[in-house]
This record gives structure tokens, C-alpha cells and sequence, in this order.
């Protein structure tokens, strides 16, 4: 009988990894059931969940004012916005479970703390103003990271960031609209717009990551082509779409060193404080706890419903059929 | 007892004339939970007109490892494509 | 506070009823089917987060977005939305006290859900023809009726689940029947509704999916005992109080101010 040595093993995966590797290089998509490296699955695995994750923990800033959005108008707006964000969290979490990884394991790793969400969560929504600041800033920062996700070489990942993209086109327009009213509004409006403006700029800054000679991950995913552009690339990218942004908002970005640099053909910028950085990343930011807490409370406290309708669906197996057509 | 919900894969028809086209996939415990969150979820924006839940369990795929075998042997009859025959210039309507 | 450009192109339908030539008791028609639907879809809002499965963040935002929708419609059609919904007191809302009761578990929100949409459904569905209430009723009812058939998968779920769901749904229902009356008594303006026959046509269905839950039908009566009324009246329970608080806090502190 013949027996499967390692170097059997070794050499069919050779083979796979050529295979692979000419795909990437071809910039053709890898999907699900393709052959791949431990190591871009887990990779993949991180990136996703931890994107999945942030989806849903952002969720909770921005939910926070919605009971108290000042129009019915805005009100329905910020609502659609955060029900948007629990539809691309089930989304990425779709796209996540096609690399055999379940999303009750990854909650599971969220809520135990060992899988990451973007930090910017972390810091407080404190006036109505932060609603359209996150809107401005943070998606105007997600998007740039985002983009270019839509070509990822992994197909589902690649796929949901097309969708995502397309319907978040409107989060970060009404974040803006929201800051103009306020910034042309009564003299507390605008100081409010400006205020939050203040806190959220910097913090955006750090969503695009450490510094490229200190990021860990960023060069293996490009060579994977799960990123296209170093963390500094698109935080440059950032800036100079943003300035020109503030000045029509009529409002300023705090930073006594942003200037243009005629040379660079691109605005100089002031040093972001990387020690607040890892410091929120480590759990010490103003609202780490509050987050993580909030988000296992309704997990928990849903047990019970999930139970019931799993408990349901086993009594009544026979009544479900395995194809339903209806019409939408 | 578990509270795990089984896998979906959602299928929809954004308009009449077109097939059903794989959107993504949810949880749900049972088929008509899984249409209605299908419902919610992937047509939001008015983007189908007709849903299909499958249990992503139901599903068999070919392997890709097959790939070539399984796929191959239609690469090679290019007569089953209209470019594969010439036609006179200037002849239309075929 | 006049309207500003911001709010009326913001308003979805800008036909007022008296535009319509519709009597003034239009206008306390839609103020009262207005606020029900403000004030469930603010306490729907709530939920945002905090849902047992990401798959019902998005169907009770579904929910509350429709109900806002309506909302906005029927405010508009009395008078500015923004006017009506922040600068008004307590005693001038006439929601119906069932639509203002907090949220409380996943089950006693869908038992507010069940009472309430399946009302909804039948109010509309007796509107379809009137002739200032018909356009909206018709594009509504479509909405409700969604949302009754949310509401009657999750009563059937809970309650022939597990024996810890079946005794929250009961607890839900059993908690929020004495709020159900109200819903039939005649406003005025709806004139085209037959409130005995809305009345008949719920306890049928309403019952129905109580029993195929294998729940039972609450005993307790459907009434309040306070003579002096409930909702419609501008009579309210205290949480709605608080309710308004927050709403309306952010609003009612930059008076004139554009959003």
C-alpha cells in the first residue's frame, strides 16, 4: 500500500503554491475553495474579523445620538447609517465564514478580547457635531482604506468591499452636510462643529495605522496583494483630499504644521502622537471598556431569542422546506 | 441548547429577465426567517424583485482541484461559440 | 419657527390637509396616526446595538424607518414635522400609550409589535379609500403589513421555542393587553373606519397567532381605569415623559436653529 510521505505533501504543495502565486501575480481572485497559504488565510481571517468587528462596535457611537438627532430628517438619515453598518458587519462576517472560520467563533474572539476592532470606536461621541465629524472623517478615512479593498486578491473579501463602498457613497456626504449646516448655523453650532472637528482629526489619522518601517503585517499583504497602498501613501492621500474640505466647511484643522509643500506637490503635517495610539489600542482609551461591554451585553442578554428560534426550527423541521422562492 | 443558526446562502433576482445571481450569505435558524433577513439585509435599496435561501449546507461544489478535468472539455469545442464561424462581409441579421 | 429650506425639502409629502380642503378634524386624525408611528419608531431607534442578532439590528431598523416615513407624511400634513415633534409638550402628543411603553425584552417588544401592527394593518387597509388618508394608507399598509408578519414570526418562535421564551412572550402579552383598547375608539377625522369591525378583525387575528404560539390569550381587561382617558387625550404613562426628554432635549436647546 502506498503511503503519503511529507515529502509528498511538500511537493503537491509546491505545486499549489506556483499555482497561487501566478494567480496573485496575474491579479486574478482567489476564491473559497482555492488552494492557499496557512498564512494568507489567517492573515485574511484577522483583516476581515477585524473589520467585521469595527462595523459593528461603530455601531455604538453613532447610535448614540439617535434618539436625540435634532430633525426627523437627520434622524431617519443617522438611522439608515447605522443600520447600514450592522448589514456590512453580516457582510464581512459572510465573507469571513468562506475561509471556515464561523461568526459565532469570531464574536466569540471579539467579546473575549482577542480580535481587534478599529480604535477610533473607542473615543466618545460628546455633541451632536461628532455625528457628522465621524461621517467627514472617519468613513472619509475608512473609504480611502476601503477603495482599494475592492480589488483585494481574495474574491469574497473583494466582493463585499464593492458592496460596502457603494452604499456607504452616502455616509460620509451627510456627515459633511451635517458639519456645513452647523458650521453656517448660530455661532454654537459652529463651535460645536469646530470642537468636534478638533477631537476627531487626529484620531483619524491614526485609523490608517502605524507608520509603514513600523508596521508589522503591511509588507507580506502587499506582496498578497490584500493591500494595495502602505499605510503613509494613504494617509498623505487623505490629508490633501481633506484640506481643501475644512477650508469650504469654513472650519479649521488643528495642526499648526499642515501646509503645503510646493516641492512635494503635497501637504507637510504635524507628528500624530503614537504613544495615544498604542495606549487606546491597548485598551486604555476613553470608551475601550464601555464598547466590549456593551457589545457582550446584547449578545448575552439575546441568548435566550437565538435558543428559541433554534429550538423552533427543530420541532418544526418537517413544515421547512430547503428552497423557498418568494417575492421581495 | 444551542443558539448557533445554520448558514444561508442568499440568490437574487435584481429584475424581471434576469437570473437569480448570488448576493451573500446569513444566519438564520429557519427557511422563512432566512428569506425575511434575505429580505432586510440584501435588498434594502430595492435591488431584487425575487429571493432564493438555500442552506449553505445543501450546497455541493465542484472541487477545484478538478478544474481542469471538469472544465476542460468544453474549452475545447469553440464551435459551441458563434465567433467560431466566418462570415462574409457585409451579410447581417446572423 | 417657520420652516426652513432645510426641512420642507426634507419632508416627504409637502400637501397639508387643509390644502386637500379636508376638515380640521384631518388635521387631529393625522397628528394621532403621526404620533404612533413617531413614537414606536423612536422606541424601535433604541434597539440600535443592542439586538440579540446582528440579522434583527437591520429588520427593526428596517421597521423604524418605515414608521418614521409615515411619520414625517402625516406630521407634515398638519403642520412642520420638526415643530410638531420637538416643541410640542407631553399633553399634546396622542400616540397611543401601547406605542410609548419601553422596550423591555426582545419579547415584550414584539408583543408591543403584534398589538400594534396588527392594528395598523387593518387601519390602513379601512383608509385605503379615504380621500385625504388613501395615498398614504396605500403605500403603508404594504410597509405594515411586513411588519405584522415580523411580529407573528417571532410571537410563533417565542412562544413554542423554549420554555424561557414562551414565558417572557406571555409575559410580554399578558404585561402590554391592557393597553389594546384604546386602539378603538374612534378618532375623529377617520371617519371612514368602522372601529367595531377593526376591533372584531383584530381580537380574530390577534388570537389566532396567540394560540398557534400556544400562548394564551390574556384574561385581564383591555382598558385602563382612568376615566379621565389615555393617549388620544394627551393622557400619558410616565416613561413617555423621559422619552420626550431626550428627544427633543437637543432641539428645544438652540431655539430657531437649523439642523
Amino acid at each position: 500500500m502506498a503511503t503519503v510521505t511529507d515529502a509528498d505533501r511538500a511537493a503537491v504543495d509546491a505545486v499549489h503554491a506556483e499555482a497561487f502565486d501566478a494567480a496573485v501575480a496575474a491579479d486574478e481572485r482567489i476564491e473559497p475553495r482555492d488552494w492557499m497559504p496557512e498564512a494568507y488565510r489567517a492573515t485574511l481571517v484577522r483583516q476581515i474579523a477585524q473589520h467585521a468587528h469595527s462595523e459593528i462596535i461603530g455601531m455604538q457611537p453613532e447610535a448614540n445620538w439617535i434618539t436625540r438627532a435634532p430633525s426627523l430628517r437627520r434622524k431617519a438619515i443617522l438611522m439608515a447609517k447605522v443600520q447600514d453598518e450592522a448589514g456590512h458587519g453580516l457582510y464581512l462576517y459572510s465573507a469571513a465564514e468562506t475561509l471556515g472560520t464561523s461568526r459565532e467563533e469570531l464574536l466569540d474572539k471579539l467579546h473575549a478580547g482577542r480580535q481587534k476592532y478599529s480604535s477610533i470606536f473607542n473615543y466618545p461621541t460628546l455633541t451632536w457635531a461628532d455625528v457628522g465629524a465621524i461621517g467627514w472623517l472617519v468613513d472619509g478615512a475608512a473609504i480611502t482604506n476601503q477603495v482599494p479593498l475592492c480589488r483585494c486578491s481574495y474574491g469574497p473579501y473583494a466582493r463585499a468591499m464593492v458592496r460596502i463602498c457603494k452604499e456607504e457613497s452616502f455616509h460620509q456626504r451627510q456627515g459633511y452636510e451635517l458639519l456645513l449646516t452647523l458650521s453656517r448655523g448660530t455661532e454654537a453650532q459652529h463651535a460645536m462643529a469646530q470642537d468636534a472637528v478638533n477631537r476627531w482629526w487626529w484620531p483619524s489619522l491614526m485609523m490608517f495605522g502605524p507608520p509603514d518601517d513600523e508596521s508589522s503585517h503591511s509588507a507580506q499583504s502587499m506582496a498578497w496583494k490584500i493591500k494595495r497602498h502602505s499605510n503613509d501613501e494613504l494617509r498623505q492621500r487623505f490629508v490633501d483630499i481633506c484640506v481643501p474640505q475644512a477650508e469650504a466647511l469654513g472650519l479649521t484643522l488643528p495642526d499648526p504644521d499642515l501646509r503645503w509643500n510646493e516641492e512635494r506637490g503635497q501637504h507637510d503635517f504635524g507628528a500624530i502622537d503614537w504613544t495615544e495610539f498604542w495606549d487606546v489600542l491597548k485598551g486604555n482609551g476613553p470608551c475601550n471598556e464601555q464598547r466590549i461591554t456593551q457589545r457582550r451585553r446584547a449578545h448575552d442578554e439575546g441568548a435566550w431569542v437565538r435558543e428559541a428560534a433554534a429550538a423552533h426550527a427543530a420541532k418544526h423541521t418537517t413544515r421547512t422546506k430547503t428552497t423557498t422562492e418568494a417575492t421581495a | 441548547m444551542s443558539g448557533d443558526w445554520p448558514l444561508w446562502e442568499v440568490f437574487v433576482r435584481s429584475r424581471r429577465g434576469l437570473s437569480h445571481t448570488h448576493a451573500g450569505s446569513l444566519h438564520a435558524p429557519d427557511a422563512e426567517l432566512a428569506l425575511r433577513n434575505a429580505r432586510d439585509l440584501y435588498t434594502r435599496r430595492s435591488e431584487g424583485v425575487s429571493i432564493w435561501v438555500v442552506p449553505s449546507s445543501a450546497i455541493t461544489a465542484s472541487s477545484p482541484d478538478e478544474k481542469d478535468p471538469f472544465f476542460e472539455p468544453a474549452a475545447d469545442k469553440p464551435y459551441r461559440h458563434p465567433t467560431f464561424y466566418e462570415i462574409p462581409d457585409g451579410v447581417k441579421h446572423l | 419657527m417657520t420652516p426652513t429650506p432645510e426641512t420642507t425639502t426634507g419632508a416627504p409629502a409637502t400637501a397639508t390637509a387643509a390644502a386637500a380642503g379636508a376638515p380640521a378634524t384631518a388635521t387631529t386624525a393625522a397628528l394621532a396616526l403621526g404620533d404612533d408611528a413617531l413614537v414606536l419608531s423612536h422606541r424601535l431607534a433604541e434597539w440600535a446595538g443592542h439586538a440579540p442578532v446582528l440579522e434583527e439590528e437591520v429588520a427593526l431598523a428596517n421597521i423604524a424607518l418605515d414608521l418614521l416615513g409615515q411619520a414625517r407624511v402625516l406630521l407634515s400634513m398638519a403642520r412642520d414635522e420638526d415643530e410638531l415633534a420637538y416643541l410640542r409638550e407631553e399633553r399634546a402628543f396622542t400616540n397611543l400609550q401601547l406605542v410609548e411603553q419601553p422596550n423591555g425584552d426582545f419579547a415584550h417588544t414584539i408583543a408591543r409589535q403584534l398589538l400594534f401592527s396588527t392594528y395598523q394593518r387593518f387601519l390602513y387597509e379601512a383608509l385605503a379609500g379615504d380621500p385625504v388618508f388613501g395615498p398614504l394608507a396605500a403605500k403603508a399598509v404594504k410597509e405594515v403589513a411586513y411588519h405584522q408578519d415580523h411580529a407573528e414570526q417571532w410571537t410563533l418562535r417565542l412562544g413554542d421555542g423554549t420554555d424561557e421564551s414562551h414565558r417572557r412572550m406571555q409575559r410580554g402579552l399578558d404585561a402590554l393587553w391592557r393597553y389594546s383598547g384604546e386602539m378603538f375608539r374612534p378618532v375623529a377625522g377617520l371617519e371612514a373606519v368602522n372601529w367595531q369591525e377593526l376591533e372584531a378583525r383584530w381580537l380574530a387575528s390577534v388570537n389566532a397567532v396567540i394560540e398557534r404560539a400556544t400562548l394564551t390569550v390574556p384574561e385581564g381587561p383591555r382598558h385602563g381605569a382612568w376615566a379621565a382617558g389615555a393617549g388620544r387625550q394627551g393622557l400619558h404613562t410616565e416613561p413617555f415623559g423621559r422619552m420626550l426628554a431626550e428627544m427633543q432635549h437637543l432641539h428645544r436647546s438652540h431655539p430657531g436653529a437649523s439642523w
